[in-house]
């Protein structure tokens, strides 16, 4: 290599000084030392920008502004015959409880003596397209406030709460027919009044989906009773299943081609796409058995055929561990081999295979991909379902795909919507990813 | 729910099968139980077994066979020439499964009576517009063909339904006496009760191969009809994807197969590399302290959901690189190469990342494997540790690396949602990864979510793009299996 | 071969090659070893006896810095290669480990042909110009190796379908390839059957024409045979050293006498 090489290939040299070849490969060795730390602190950086992603644009969603008006209930709009029949009071639509809004809103502005040239139904349109709805609900709730003023908090229209939390800007409304700068002018002015202020967004995490003209009113909490609702179906095939699958293979199966076709099967299944496990859902349950579209249960047992293959692999590593001499002391006092592995073997392997389903769950909890075939995505159910039967069979969407659903949208403001949704999602499954480790450290047994 | 009914019956009845069975195992040994060859809860058992699974095992057949029966039976009742010439049997059979779920509703809203609705006919009354009124909505008026198969249809699931409830009730009533005659103190409950058990394991085992054999068949015959309506020939070696509702669609993979595979190179040029010289890292070098902290932080990655990364590519990583790569003037590099948000570039560098953490701890396990002597045999020799990795350890595992790679790239190929965000939606051959392209998956969710006709070549392509989606991974998958597999016993 | 050449160099005097001065071990909280000092001479084998877990193998890592590699070990003490601190912070145990060669327990051929295990080590050390020079330091390593004629037709095979004693003497002549000063063995023949071993064993006692030798081994009457010199090592500490008759047959300290008699070990 280099000029200075001998013939004699190793000449005594000193051990404390360094040849000039052992310096360039100490460098190299630096060097791809160094690719190494490049590696995983590209990794991790990654991590953390997907981390402050997440929670810096998520967390916007957890907070929403109310305009506070206080509204007064004309018994002339609400109740015209004025006897306080709940028949009479259901037959007046939101169109009747708009002007009552507008002239709230126009008192108001005028109460605090703000300067505006907005007309009332201008100024009406800084409140969500839901304001009615909600109005003519808690009317029909409590129908003996009609004829007096009550202080309600109205929702925010999304641009409104958008300028608040600094989505929307002045510069950028030239083409925007919801917002003009005169009214964040009046937006400016009310917040210094004290009238349009944020809170906290319980509707959010509980409420239901809305519809696309109105961000500001949708939440996740029914969709996440779709999930929930599907996560029970998993729990309750996909364990019983998945242990039995795995105590026959694990303690009883003969080493025979049979076994052998099941064994490979079932680490290949574990690696077929999530796709094709919706493609198989549409085709035989929906299809074939004519289950409801859209329907938890659907997604429910599409999700169970894709997790099992986790948990049996899981619960077969438990099974494993547990050694053989607990199997033998208990064959030897007499118990049959049944016995021995169902009073013996699995109480041992037990906290293994709730580890193994936990994370499966969790699996099962973040997919989307196979419920978009089964229908499970799109502004479905609005409201939450009441009872088990309904939960399962009615349609609704599932967390991650509301989240889909929420990214598709043409308002941006939908996107806070769908990275909040994530928050929520991560922290079910950072939950239950948790609830794993911790499990596995407190009962892990090492024999 | 009569379903349901029936099933809590059934398991109301094991639960006193349970108890009967064990009194009556004990009296036969006159109360003392070591007089009996089993234990006493054996015979509890055994009654309740014989009684519910058979029943519940017919009762499931039973559902999954009916629909079939009735398709078939009801499907014979419409004549050729009612089918009109647009359609199928399918759509008409899809009709007459409305009709029939409206003829349900309406009776149990009270809206007509069971007699109305059985002897109904449509030359005489107005059924779309009956069955409208309870919110049933009917794409056209109903024929007296289509209403007649629904009545029949109506008819035969019907009595499928009692007949099923009367079938499982009777196999139940037999299971449970008969097992109950059989209980006595020398009968060897604990034997036969394990044979069952094992039984049931053996089928729980087998849905592993039941799921299998679903997803090939589901696949396989929408596959077939798609291929009937639709030139082979076209699908395999076409280049055109272009599905339109004229009925003269090109629907050939090649130009997905592109998109998918250009995709799932670029998500492998990011996650190998850095997935590797993490493994290596994290394996070779850090110590306890570090291997404890970065390992479980780059997992973390691994178990982020799919649809996370989808947004990310859709909503951050895109728009950073249009910043970067478009915008003209306004871009940072000042040039107008990309468009919009989704691009391969953007699902590929998105997918590297959810790779990152795969090809990492799979890398490290299959270096692990190599034996410590190995290693030790090089540093002997004065070899330095990246010598010794390079030369000694990476050829080592590099069998078990190549399966790792290929584990990865099936998972490439079938991700979903960050291409179905991420990469567009527009079919075509094109070298530039700034440009958005489509992918297998993409367009399997596309044909499927909506309105699908499951009589059309547009829909069922659908079937065919994910039959050749399963054969791809699946050959990948082996491969790699049978690589790693052959590379962990070459170190055992 | 080079019968000449190794009846010479038998006759040149004896140097201390390496000299061990209070040398400790701490694995941990472990004491390995204890105040150890020892000097090895040059072109002589030296076995290290004594009872598993005694330090022996451990004490043998020191000597070319393989302890390196394991995080919690820590030497203290001075160990001179030629009068120099292969300790010393500015020794490279790279460059320390080309003049002090190891071969292991277990044959460890690398999973590539036979040439190039040869190979490796001339390879990273650039100590051939060229492909000639590499193919003439092979086939001279495989000869000192005593392989050479078993194995000149297949040198393209993978260096791990040889059988475990063919192994062995190829990883010899791995080690020899560098051209190293000192060979140190660990257990060398353990994983051998009888016949291997005495082919091994024969090698060994060739290769201390060339090289200090110093062979770590659970077989008394292996270092019996081999050795000139004899170190006795138990529960960490250094028990007794000298020439190997003497210890064989005149132990000075009554735990080598147990040892060599068998009631210890």
């Amino acid at each position: 290599m280099s000029e200075n090489t001998q013939n004699t290939p190793r000449p005594s040299s000193s051990l404390l000084e360094l040849t000039d070849r052992t310096k360039r490969r100490n460098a190299a060795e630096k060097r791809f030392r160094a690719y190494g730390i490049g590696a995983i602190a590209i990794g991790l950086l990654m991590l953390a920008v997907l981390v402050f992603n997440i929670v810096s644009k998520g967390t916007g969603a957890f907070q929403q502004t109310f305009i506070t008006l206080d509204v007064e209930l004309l018994e002339s709009k609400l109740d015209k015959k004025g006897n306080r029949d709940l028949a009479d009071i259901k037959k007046v639509t939101t169109f009747g409880y708009s002007p009552i809004i507008r002239n709230a809103i126009e008192a108001k502005v005028t109460g605090l003596g703000i300067d505006t040239p907005l007309k009332a139904k201008a100024m009406a349109g800084l409140l969500s397209k839901d304001a009615a709805a909600q109005l003519r609900e808690f009317v029909v709730a409590n129908p003996e406030k009609i004829g007096d003023t009550v202080e309600f908090r109205f929702l925010a229209q999304s641009r409104v709460d958008g300028y608040l939390k600094g989505r929307v800007i002045r510069a950028n409304i030239a083409n925007d027919k919801n917002i003009s700068s005169e009214q964040l002018d009046l937006v400016d002015a009310l917040v210094e009044a004290g009238v349009i202020a944020k809170t906290f967004n319980w509707d959010f995490i509980l409420g239901a989906d809305a519809s696309d003209a109105r961000p500001e009113a949708a939440g996740i909490g029914v969709s996440m009773m779709g999930s929930l609702f599907m996560m029970l179906v998993v729990l309750a095939l996909a364990l019983p299943i998945g242990v039995a699958a795995s105590i026959y293979l694990e303690e009883f199966a003969p080493q025979n081609w049979l076994t052998d076709i099941i064994e490979v099967n079932i680490s290949n299944l574990a690696a077929v796409p999530s796709i094709v496990f919706g493609i198989l859902g549409l085709a035989v349950f929906i299809n074939y058995m004519h289950l409801p579209t859209s329907a938890p249960l659907v997604g429910g047992l599409v999700l169970t055929l894709m997790t099992l293959p986790t948990i049996i692999i899981s619960t077969r590593a438990s099974l494993k561990s547990v050694p053989p001499s607990i199997r033998d002391a208990a064959l030897g006092v007499g118990a049959s081999k049944m016995q021995a592995v169902f009073h013996h073997v699995l109480p041992l392997a037990a906290p293994g295979i709730l580890t193994g389903t936990i994370i499966g769950l969790a699996q099962a909890l973040g997919e989307t991909a196979p419920l978009l075939l089964i229908g499970m995505v799109g502004f479905i159910a609005s409201n939450p379902p009441q009872g088990i039967a309904e939960g399962l069979l009615s349609p609704n969407s599932a967390m991650p795909a509301q989240i889909f659903e929420w990214a598709k949208r043409a308002d941006p403001a939908f996107y806070e919507r769908a990275w909040g949704g994530i928050i929520i999602l991560l922290i079910f499954l950072v939950t239950m990813n948790t609830v794993a480790v911790i499990l596995r450290r407190r009962f892990e047994r090492r024999w | 729910m009569p379903l349901l009914w029936l099933v809590l019956i059934l398991l109301a009845l094991s639960v006193a099968g349970f108890f009967l069975g064990r009194q009556r195992a004990l009296a036969s040994a006159g109360g003392n139980s070591k007089d009996l060859h089993s234990l006493p809860s054996y015979y509890g058992h055994n009654v309740a077994l014989t009684g519910l699974v058979p029943a519940l095992g017919v009762l499931a057949i039973w559902l999954l066979a009916q629909p079939l029966f009735i398709e078939s039976r009801v499907s014979s009742l419409i004549p050729e020439e009612a089918i009109p010439e647009s359609s199928t049997l399918g759509l008409v059979m899809s009709d007459v499964r409305r009709v029939a779920e409206g003829l349900d509703l309406a009776v149990s809203e009270g809206v007509m009576t069971p007699e109305q609705a059985r002897n109904m006919r449509s030359e005489f009354s107005d059924v779309r517009g009956r069955l409208g009124e309870i919110g049933v909505a009917l794409g056209s008026d109903v024929r007296p063909e289509v209403l007649n198969a629904a009545q029949s249809y109506r008819n035969l699931s019907n009595t499928g339904t009692t007949a099923m409830i009367f079938v499982v009730a009777l196999i139940a009533a037999v299971g449970f006496a008969y097992s109950y005659s059989k209980t006595h103190k020398d009968f060897r409950a604990r034997n036969v009760v394990e044979q069952g058990i094992m039984a049931l394991l053996i089928l729980a085992a087998s849905l592993a191969i039941l799921t299998t054999i679903g997803i090939v068949l589901s696949m396989f015959f929408e596959t077939i009809n798609f291929f009937s309506l639709h030139s082979w020939t076209d699908f395999f070696f076409g280049g055109t994807w272009a599905p339109n509702f004229r009925g003269d669609s090109e629907l050939s993979i090649l130009p997905l197969l592109w998109g998918t595979l250009y995709i799932s190179v670029i998500a492998l040029l990011v996650a190998v590399p850095i997935g590797l010289f993490a493994a290596i890292y994290l394996s070779e070098y850090a110590n306890n302290a570090v291997r404890s902290f970065a390992k479980p932080l780059l997992e973390i990655l691994a178990g982020i959901p799919t649809i996370v990364y989808g947004l990310f590519a859709l909503l951050t990583v895109g728009p950073a690189l249009v910043r970067f790569f478009g915008q003209g003037e306004n871009g940072i590099l000042g040039v107008e190469w990309m468009s919009g948000a989704t691009s391969v570039l953007t699902a590929g560098v998105v997918m590297g990342i959810m790779l990152i953490p795969f090809v990492s701890s799979l890398s490290d396990d299959i270096i692990n494997a190599v034996p410590q002597a190995m290693r030790d045999g090089s540093l002997g020799l004065g070899a330095t540790k990246s010598e010794t990795i390079r030369q000694v350890v990476m050829p080592a595992a590099l069998p078990g690396i190549v399966g790792a790679v290929l584990l990865a790239a099936s998972r490439a190929i079938g991700e979903t949602m960050i291409v179905v965000m991420g990469a567009g939606a527009i079919a075509k051959f094109s070298a530039n990864p700034l440009e958005s392209m489509t992918t297998i998956t993409t367009r399997i969710v596309s044909q499927l979510t909506g309105d699908t006709d499951f009589a059309s070549p547009e829909t069922l392509v659908a079937f065919a793009l994910g039959l050749t989606l399963f054969v791809l991974t699946l050959g990948l998958n082996v491969l790699a299996l049978a690589i790693v597999r052959k590379y962990r016993e070459q170190y055992d | 071969m080079n019968d000449m050449t190794a009846m010479d160099k038998t006759m040149e005097q004896q140097k201390t090659k390496i000299a061990a001065k209070g040398v400790d071990v701490h694995y941990g909280e472990a004491h390995a070893i204890k105040d150890v000092n020892v000097e090895i001479e040059d072109k002589t084998v030296t076995a290290f006896i004594g009872p598993s877990g005694c330090g022996k193998s451990t004490f043998l890592r020191c000597l070319n810095r393989m302890n390196d590699t394991i995080d919690i070990c820590k030497v203290t003490g001075d160990i001179l290669l030629d009068g120099e601190d292969i300790y010393d912070k500015r020794v490279d145990p790279v460059q320390l480990r080309a003049k002090v060669g190891m071969v292991f327990q277990k044959p460890n051929p690398f999973p590539k042909s036979i040439y190039d295990n040869v190979a490796y080590g001339p390879r990273i050390h650039g100590l051939a110009k060229n492909k000639a020079e590499l193919d003439e330091i092979v086939e001279k390593s495989l000869r000192r190796g005593a392989i050479w004629d078993e194995v000149k037709d297949r040198l393209d095979k993978p260096g791990t379908g040889l059988s475990g004693g063919q192994q062995q003497r190829l990883c010899i002549a791995r080690a020899v390839a560098t051209e190293p000063e000192v060979l140190l063995m660990d257990e060398p023949c353990s994983a051998l059957d009888p016949i291997a071993t005495a082919q091994v064993e024969e090698l060994i006692d060739e290769l201390r024409s060339r090289y200090s030798v110093v062979i770590v081994t659970h077989s008394m009457q292996q270092a019996a045979r081999v050795s000139q010199k004899t170190a006795f090592f138990h529960l960490g500490n250094l028990v007794e050293f000298g020439p190997t008759g003497q210890i064989f047959t005149n132990p000075e300290d009554p735990r080598t006498e147990s040892y060599i008699t068998g009631r210890i070990g």
